[in-house]
């Protein structure tokens, strides 16, 4: 293999506190040239830290200390910094998590693929427009020759991505590094843009480093996995042997804690405790303290490099031939990490009774506002007549892309968003056009948890004035100061927290911590209906299961009903009872979980599903990729509005809204392809 | 009694402020977490330096405000007292020297002889021109050229020498206080003071004090024999118009803030929060004040002032009186015209604030909007307004130089720096030039805002929960290769209110 990128023992710490902290660790790596690499791991492993590294982009405070960085034989750690700046671009790109942020706002993408051809080549005008349009006819972008012209806020989140990576490729790079390349988008788009990475790297026989805390990207992306704990990497190995041999206790614990289908009925396994601190020096092996088959020598000796088989290394004590352990743990499966087993499926049948809350042909639209006199000029249609039911004790899961109005309806529930027409009725009591003071009365019954864990609590208040809010406002005769504090701490062990945890600031908190105590926050006035706006999606893997174990366990425990507002389908299949598809404004199937994810049949729940990176290459049904992006909710197309992007639509499509299509008792689905109702 | 004490109407404002700091103590005292996060200011060495200069000027600043008219010296003893005319405050008696040693006219710091040639009559009859000798600075001395600089130094280095005294006693006094409350050895507080271990950085404290106490002491030993910063036109000290200013300085510039306080707070959050029409309302209230040129707007009340004063001469007992009136009017016409800046501001940070997710789950349990104002919005913005507060402070005093340089500012009669720096524009383009007193106001200008900058600085880092994890990164200054940067806003902030000591 002809060897393109070689790291040997890259150090690199931050001072950023008292005690330096050592990001990354005596990392080793070898990329060749045409592979893909994954580097995975939960945030705070040090996995942008060593991309920055090979960049030495590092921020102020870092600093390489030690280690090595060759890309085709040359030392870039040697390298003065005039050389570098003709590394940067030419030979190593990169791409960044963020497109919004990463562009220049007030440069046009001509502008700012032109900066980079003229840094690492001397092409006349003419050629470098030329180039230009190339380039951007090359990550797929139609029309390439106007829309180069146009600003970033012109273009939508995908488009930005990809004029980010034809940034990236105008230098032809050898080495492409993606820290995240498609965290912040969408499960559609990200779809397009890892096929776009793939095409892109056959072609220019580029090699890429890709940076991602994502199994399923890994899994349709890399041939190399690398895996990260705490600044080093622990486990090193092909793409199959990877997913089906995890090999490091750390790995195995990872994939036990994915949330998925047939884990419906269980908890599921937590890893325990959080990342070391950096800033400490081990002893043993890192992750000794959280591992389940830790044993004595673990926390006394560093861990070496053990082989398995001829391309899977891992660093864990258990493969050492001197342990007699190692035959037990190398079979270690799904079923043995399982540990925490609670409970046995208890699939209740559907009940008829009366449901929680009915959401009737609900209309939210915004006016959008234009002129002098700020005359309504029209309007953005983000929720345009949803019906949804929700039976006590029980999930809806509403799925959707961005901006589909799925948040809106939630908020509107909640009466934080006045609705503009529909009816919402909460144990058969019209909710919208109630007063401030009648909402009061019933305000307890339903509440909601956020997406952000940091924005969703107030930074200059504790933990216990932050519970005791909510209490204090919605209780009709105050308790006394006793029963409150008692009730604050039923509260935090509710939700797994220690009792002290009270008097401190939210900011000394990690973000599984803060969305526990949002939590606790909504459970303080013992609410019926939860509404769950995306909970988990900022949380790492592991802490998403600890999140998702709980939110189970209060619903068998309370019987609280969450609707859950998600785009992440794994979550849904493991804890949804109904869900509800969106597209644009309204439901476009909805239906039993088992009903959605097994017989899907709407075209764009079709594609939803199929879009989602799968770890196991089981797939039956074929891929359906999308064209384009969301269309705007302020002009939706006419007729059904999926069918500009839809693979089957018809000229039908085009004239009218489909009505329902049932199914079943429970499923339906709106569109032509299946007969219609009256 | 040998005086009649005054209480002027910025006396009462100033005392009633005293009174809601001591309350405002009292209140944090009570509640621990409070406390905790006060104490941590206490921590801070720039801060706690700063205080102490802080500390210093608001002395004085107080001492001024106790005013009394006294008793003058009756004929008959047996009729009641006659009280002067001139209101004096604690300050004029501790600075006599300063405030009756007038000279003719101008002379420069430390000097035996006036500035300016004059014309004197010598015993024989004869007309010299010359400069004359000054009536009191250097008057005791016999041989001038041989002991006017050795005496300057002997009674400056005794000066220090006392002042040095009183360090020492202050410290010994520390220590033991310090050693009895740990229950440690003298030693050991001692060696914890100065090895910097002790939680209040008292080493930074001393420091500070040691070299205010040094000052104090050359200048206290100095003041009856020279005038160390020399004096203005009508032979005034310019040490004791310096030192009057500081307490025209802070009236100015704490009155104005709160005045204009409640209305940049209440009306930018509300606008901010509310929007629709509460937000149009206050808006075109603000862009309609700020289009109308503030100093036209200033002159116009502060003229209309002057009328009612001058037409009504009886209600004042005295200029002091009728001075005081006009600097607390000029401090509530300033105030009603500076809030649209922070309005503004503190408008835009409620908009970013209401559409966070605390706030929707405030109005989720049903939170009343007077309660999430003063519990979400308020403390979060309160790092905002402690910078604006102390970024206006220094650009009022220079207004009030402004406004006296156009004639509606503070009361002629009045001392102020702004009538310092007014006189100065003549003083500078004289020939000979005359740069002392501009000097002067500069210095004690520079240390006052600069004091008050550094300390908000340290307040505003202890209060905010979120900075108190930057607090380590001060401390890597020796490392070459870092510079400390950090990307936090808390340290962005630190970097404007640096910013701001620039324009003084």
């Amino acid at each position: 293999m002809n060897t393109l990128v070689e790291i040997d023992q890259l150090k690199t710490v931050l001072h950023a506190t008292d005690e330096p902290i050592r990001a990354v660790d005596g990392l080793s790596l070898k990329i060749s040239s045409g592979e893909t690499f994954a580097l995975l791991g939960e945030s705070g492993c040090g996995k942008s830290m060593t991309a920055l590294s090979i960049m030495r982009l590092l921020p102020d405070v870092g600093e390489i200390i030690s280690g090595q960085i060759r890309i085709k034989g040359v030392d870039l750690l040697q390298l003065p910094e005039f050389a570098m700046r003709s590394i940067r671009g030419k030979r190593i790109s990169m791409i960044f998590q963020e497109p919004m942020l990463s562009l220049n706002p007030v440069m046009t993408i001509a502008e700012q693929i032109h900066e980079v051809l003229t840094q690492h080549g001397r092409l006349s005008h003419s050629a470098a427009q030329q180039r230009i349009v190339e380039l951007l006819e090359q990550v797929g972008i139609p029309d390439a020759e106007h829309r180069m012209h146009e600003y970033p806020f012109q273009f939508s989140g995908g488009m930005k991505q990809r004029a980010m990576i034809a940034i990236a490729l105008a230098g032809e790079p050898e080495l492409l590094i993606a820290d995240e390349p498609t965290t912040a988008l969408d499960v559609t788009i990200q779809a397009q843009v890892l096929d776009l990475l793939r095409q892109i790297q056959q072609r220019n026989h580029m090699a890429i480093l890709l940076i991602t805390h994502d199994l399923g990207v890994v899994a349709e992306m890399a041939q190399q996995v690398g895996v990260m704990y705490a600044g080093e990497i622990v486990e090193m190995a092909n793409r199959e042997d990877f997913f089906n041999h995890p090999a490091h206790p750390y790995t195995q614990q990872l994939f036990a804690s994915l949330p998925e289908k047939h884990k419906r009925n269980h908890a599921l396994a937590v890893i325990q405790g959080a990342v070391p601190s950096l800033a400490q020096t081990f002893a043993g092996c890192r992750f000794a303290d959280r591992c389940q088959q830790a044993m004595a020598v673990c926390h006394e000796n560093i861990p070496q490099w053990h082989s398995i088989a001829d391309d899977h290394q891992v660093r864990c004590h258990l493969y050492d031939s001197k342990n007699q352990h190692a035959e037990r743990s190398a079979v270690i499966n799904d079923s043995v990490v399982f540990g925490a087993l609670d409970k046995n499926a208890d699939i209740e049948p559907i009940t008829t009774v009366s449901p929680l809350l009915r959401v009737i042909d609900l209309k939210v639209h915004f006016p959008i506002r234009k002129g002098l006199f700020k005359s309504i000029f029209g309007h953005v249609h983000a929720v345009d007549g949803v019906s949804l039911q929700i039976s006590s004790g029980k999930t809806l899961a509403l799925v959707g892309e961005s901006g589909c109005g799925k948040t809106t309806i939630g908020k509107s529930i909640l009466q934080l968003i006045q609705p503009t027409a529909g009816s919402i009725l909460f144990k058969n009591q019209e909710l919208v056009s109630l007063s401030r003071s009648q909402l009061q009365k019933i305000r307890s019954q339903f509440q909601i948890i956020f997406q952000d864990p940091f924005s969703s609590l107030n930074p200059r208040m504790r933990i216990r004035e932050t519970l005791l809010e909510g209490m204090n406002a919605l209780r009709v005769s105050p308790l006394s100061d006793t029963h409150n504090e008692q009730e604050i701490d039923t509260l935090l062990q509710r939700v797994g927290l220690p009792i002290e945890v009270k008097w401190r600031f939210p900011h000394e908190f990690s973000g599984g911590q803060r969305q526990r105590i949002a939590i606790a926050r909504a459970l303080a006035v013992n609410p019926e209906l939860l509404i769950c706006d995306e909970p988990t999606s900022a949380l790492d893997v592991s802490v998403q299961a600890q999140i998702l174990n709980l939110l189970k366990s209060l619903q068998d425990n309370l019987g609280i009903a969450f609707l859950f507002i998600t785009h992440n389908i794994a979550v849904v299949e493991y804890l949804a009872d109904e869900v509800a598809v969106m597209y644009l404004g309204r439901v476009v199937e909805q239906g039993q979980v088992d009903e959605i994810m097994d017989t899907p049949k709407h075209p764009y729940t079709q594609a939803l599903l199929s879009s989602v990176p799968k770890i196991k290459q089981d797939r039956v049904s074929p891929l359906i990729r999308l064209k384009g992006d969301l269309p705007s909710p302020a002009a939706p197309p006419f007729g059904c509005h999926f069918h500009p992007r839809c693979p089957r639509a018809m000229p039908i499509c085009r004239e009218t809204y489909p009505a329902t299509s049932t199914f079943s008792n429970t499923h339906t689905t709106h569109c032509f392809l299946y007969s219609q109702e009256s | 009694m040998p005086f009649d004490p005054v209480i002027l109407w910025t006396d009462a404002l100033i005392y009633l402020f005293v009174l809601m700091i001591l309350i405002g103590m009292r209140y944090v005292r009570r509640h621990p977490h409070l406390l905790a996060s006060w104490k941590r200011v206490g921590h801070s060495a720039s801060g706690m330096s700063s205080l102490t200069v802080l500390l210093f000027f608001l002395l004085i600043g107080f001492l001024d405000t106790i005013h009394f008219r006294p008793a003058l010296e009756s004929t008959n003893a047996q009729s009641e007292p006659i009280y002067s005319v001139d209101v004096l405050s604690v300050l004029d008696i501790l600075v006599t020297p300063l405030r009756i040693q007038v000279e003719k006219t101008y002379s420069a710091p430390l000097a035996t002889h006036l500035y300016a040639k004059e014309t004197i009559e010598l015993p024989d009859g004869q007309q010299m021109r010359t400069f004359a000798r000054l009536q009191y600075g250097g008057a005791h001395l016999q041989h001038l050229e041989t002991e006017h600089t050795t005496d300057i130094w002997v009674r400056s280095l005794r000066g220090a020498g006392y002042g040095f005294a009183v360090w020492c006693l202050l410290l010994i006094a520390l220590t033991a206080g310090l050693s009895k409350q740990d229950e440690c050895s003298f030693k050991q507080s001692f060696g914890s003071i100065w090895q910097r271990t002790s939680e209040i950085p008292w080493y930074a404290i001393l420091i500070t004090l040691l070299v205010l106490l040094l000052l104090v002491g050359c200048v206290s030993a100095l003041i009856g024999y020279y005038h160390i910063l020399g004096t203005d036109k009508v032979g005034q000290d310019v040490l004791y118009q310096s030192l009057k200013s500081i307490r025209v300085a802070l009236v100015i510039g704490t009155l104005t803030t709160l005045i204009m306080l409640p209305f940049a707070l209440l009306l930018g959050i509300m606008a901010g929060y509310f929007r629709g029409w509460i937000d149009d309302v206050i808006q075109y209230v603000y862009t309609t004040l700020n289009s109308i040129p503030g100093v036209l707007l200033i002159a116009a009340a502060v003229l209309m002032m002057q009328v009612y004063i001058e037409t009504h001469p009886d209600i004042f007992d005295t200029t002091a009186a009728r001075a005081d009136l006009r600097l607390l009017f000029l401090c509530i016409i300033l105030g009603i015209t500076s809030w649209t800046g922070l309005c503004r501001l503190l408008r835009g940070e409620a908009m970013k604030l209401r559409e966070l997710e605390y706030i929707q789950a405030a109005h989720a349990f049903g939170v009343s909007h007077w309660r999430i104002i003063t519990r979400h919005i308020l403390p979060n913005v309160m790092h905002l307004v402690l910078i604006a507060i102390v970024m206006d402070f220094s650009s009022l005093v220079l207004a009030e130089a402004v406004l006296s340089y156009v004639g509606v500012g503070v009361d002629p009669s009045m001392i102020s720096f702004g009538t310092m720096i007014n006189a100065a524009r003549l003083e500078m383009a004289r020939e000979p030039m005359v740069w002392w007193a501009l000097l002067a106001a500069f210095i004690f200008m520079l240390a006052l805002v600069l004091s008050a900058n550094l300390f908000a600085n340290a307040v505003q880092h202890a209060l905010d929960p979120r900075a108190r994890t930057l607090r380590h990164s001060n401390r890597l200054k020796h490392r070459p290769h870092q510079s400390g940067k950090n990307t936090l806003p808390a340290i962005t902030e630190t970097n404007t209110v640096a910013k701001t000591n620039h324009h003084t």
